[in-house]
């Protein structure tokens, strides 16, 4: 059991998993989700990253959600605003999470 | 200093880059350093109507720390290079991490000994 660890550690580094940025690294060249601060998504081809998670995406799909609250009726209405970008730099300090895209999407 | 190079890359080109407070600026990229902070030439406010305040301005500097997005035309960017260039930096920055681990430790070590050291 120990060998077969060591033997995992010693592996190719490039499929290897140690640390959380390993998993965006894996996910490079394909599709992702981020969620981003001030309700906004993006999903795009990852092109390229670093430690503080600024990234360029390709082929673009923004998504900014506005909740609106009517103040005569008490009532909330949830618009979301579409947008496509076909390439973007993405400041990391935005980023809340990254991951891989939900199937309905 | 992966993105710091790939916005040399850049320099020349026509962006538009989109600050946090959703003002949206398009111009030539002049300059750029290593906060990525941008200096931009003939610049044009995408949506003037709302915001009319920089009509006059034809240059300026952006702090980096406002930018949220920066729009680039795809042509001018090679996905595949980018691609290698992001594999190879998120391997030395781990080796560096490696690096730096063992001494920090071996250096406390020696630190606290001397310390007591030189009370007894």
């Amino acid at each position: 059991m120990a060998d077969t660890l060591v033997a995992g550690t010693a592996g190719n580094s490039a499929s290897m998993v140690e640390e959380p940025l390993d998993l965006v690294r894996l996910s490079l060249d394909e599709r992702i989700y981020v969620k981003l601060r001030g309700d906004r998504e993006l999903r795009g081809r990852l092109h390229a990253y670093d430690q503080h998670l600024n990234m360029v995406l390709g082929d673009v799909e923004e998504t900014i959600t506005i909740v609106e609250v009517n103040e005569q009726t008490n009532t909330q209405s949830v618009n979301t605003v579409n947008r496509k970008v076909p390439m973007l730099f993405v400041r990391g300090d935005g980023v809340i999470l990254v991951s891989p895209p939900s199937r309905s999407s | 200093m992966l993105f710091y190079s790939f916005f040399k890359t850049q320099v020349g080109q026509q962006v538009t880059v989109e600050l946090k407070n959703d003002l949206a600026i398009q111009g030539t990229l002049e300059s750029v350093d290593q906060f990525l902070n941008f200096k931009l030439k003939d610049i044009s406010v995408v949506d003037e109507e709302r915001y009319p305040h920089m009509i006059s301005v034809k240059n300026c500097f952006i702090r980096g720390s406002v930018v949220r997005y920066v729009q680039l035309s795809p042509p001018t960017v090679d996905t595949a290079l980018l691609q290698d260039a992001a594999r190879r930096e998120a391997q030395s920055t781990q080796q560096q991490q490696q690096q730096s681990k063992p001494p920090t430790a071996a250096t406390n070590t020696t630190a606290i000994a001397t310390a007591t050291g030189s009370v007894s």
